[in-house]
């Protein structure tokens, strides 16, 4: 283009908590920023059509495929991802075997943290609902929904 | 592929009146499906609006509510008042791929996508909404009941954007919707149907059986004149005259006729006393 629009972007948004300029190309998908440019590589590929939730990270606080957001979407914007969450706070996908071949696990994490963060959210929605964007093929889900309820006791609990 | 990333819509309706060919993006979530393999799409020029804040909020008037151009589902979905005035608009938002697609898709992208199995369109055409469009020449509004007239056509000029949807607020006895699909959740619709009555009278709308989202007229006649349905049967004939499935990867024409007489024979067996 002449008129110099299909250059790269120079966006800055907030990335785990930290102010990120970057340069992308307007064809860049978050997930691929992420992954390839910025190292964060604990957000996963898998289906790259919005189905499998695998690539789930929070835009403004909510869940979102980075599959299918152009990265220079995300500018002035707050953008976490799995290697924003506290490692301890995972006990209770342990304990209940969550996560199995790790495909899914970050973002099955990511929604049920989500969930964990927002009990509000289950006066009109079920766990089970909320959770539907992520596509496991190990745990049978039923491992899934008993971390989240499990995380949600410890929350109320303590 | 290039962007335009304007900041107002009076930039956006200049830079699309300027060019056209111009492809309006709002969250991406039909767009970028698939994106990286899709590289006959990465040659376009794209007017991307999610800097157009202004288009973001929905508003309730005395007489509407109006959506934005850039309204997502889960906003509607966080209004509690739209649970109790309008509650097909949450049925409908609820079963749109997952939260994280929820969170991204728009309303009036869901319109312009124009997909016959559109999840967000049979509600709101049920809602008798209106769709607002304004460029450069002005604003034009269009029932979108009479917004499509083909498969991806639709009343629409390229230089034209959707920026509001105007949903009348009126009383309602009887709101359904129903969307069956492979599983409850990522499905895409085989046969969906919306159904609303108020004193303008019987809506039926389908989708995922005719090339576009439509209303079903004959099938609203025989609501409106009380004949005796006395099976779900006695609907094949109305719903013949309205749509036209096909079969096709996701389900049969046969299946997809047989569904909808039943969802609709069911639903409104115990509302209709003509029903037996």
């Amino acid at each position: 283009m002449s008129d110099g629009r299909s250059d790269p972007l120079r966006i800055s948004f907030t990335l785990n908590g930290e102010p990120t300029t970057v340069e992308v190309s307007p064809s860049e998908r978050l997930l691929d920023l992420l992954r390839y440019r910025l190292g964060l590589t604990g957000t996963k590929e898998g289906c790259a059509e919005g189905e499998c939730g695998a690539c789930t990270v929070y835009l403004d606080g909510l869940p979102v495929d980075s599959c299918l957001v152009p990265a220079y979407q995300v500018r002035g914007r707050l953008v976490e991802t799995i290697e924003s969450l506290d490692p301890k706070g995972m006990a209770h996908y342990h304990a209940r075997g969550t996560t199995q071949c790790g495909a899914c696990t970050p973002g099955v994490v990511m929604t049920a943290e989500w969930i964990v963060r927002h009990p509000d959210r289950l006066e009109t929605h079920t766990v089970r609902e909320l959770m539907a964007g992520n596509l496991c093929r190990c745990t049978g889900y039923d491992g899934i929904i008993e971390g989240v309820e499990g995380a949600l006791g410890d929350r109320e609990a303590g | 592929m290039s962007v335009l990333l304007p900041g107002s819509l009076a930039e956006a309706l200049g830079s699309l009146a300027a060019d056209p060919d111009l492809v309006p993006m709002a969250g991406g979530t039909d767009l970028l499906v698939h994106w990286p393999q899709r590289t006959e799409l990465h040659e376009r020029s794209y007017l991307d609006l999610s800097g157009v804040e202004e288009l973001r909020p929905h508003r309730w008037e005395a007489d509407e509510l109006v959506l934005g151009g850039l309204t997502t589902y889960w906003d509607i979905i966080e209004d509690r008042r739209a649970w109790n005035e309008l509650p097909l608009l949450i049925d409908a938002a609820r079963q749109v791929g997952s939260v994280q697609i929820q969170t991204r898709g728009s309303w009036a992208g869901n319109i312009v996508n124009a997909s016959p199995a559109a999840d967000g369109v049979p509600v709101l055409m049920a809602y008798d909404a209106v769709v607002v469009l304004d460029s450069t020449r002005g604003r034009s509004e269009v029932p979108l009941s009479g917004f499509y007239s083909g498969y991806k056509e639709m009343r629409r000029s390229p230089d034209e954007l959707v920026t509001e949807i105007r949903v009348p607020r009126r009383a309602y006895d009887v709101q359904i919707f129903e969307k069956v699909g492979s599983r409850r959740a990522q499905a895409i619709t085989k046969v969906g149907v919306a159904v609303t009555r108020s004193d303008a009278g019987w809506r039926v709308v389908a989708n995922s059986v005719a090339p576009f989202v439509c209303r079903c007229p004959a099938v609203e006649r025989i609501l409106e004149e009380g004949a005796a349905v006395g099976g779900p049967d006695d609907l094949l004939p109305g719903i013949r005259e309205d749509v036209s499935p096909i079969d096709d990867i996701r389900s049969t024409a046969e299946y997809r006729e047989n569904v909808l007489a039943r969802l609709l024979y069911y639903d409104l067996l115990d509302l209709c006393p003509s029903f037996g």
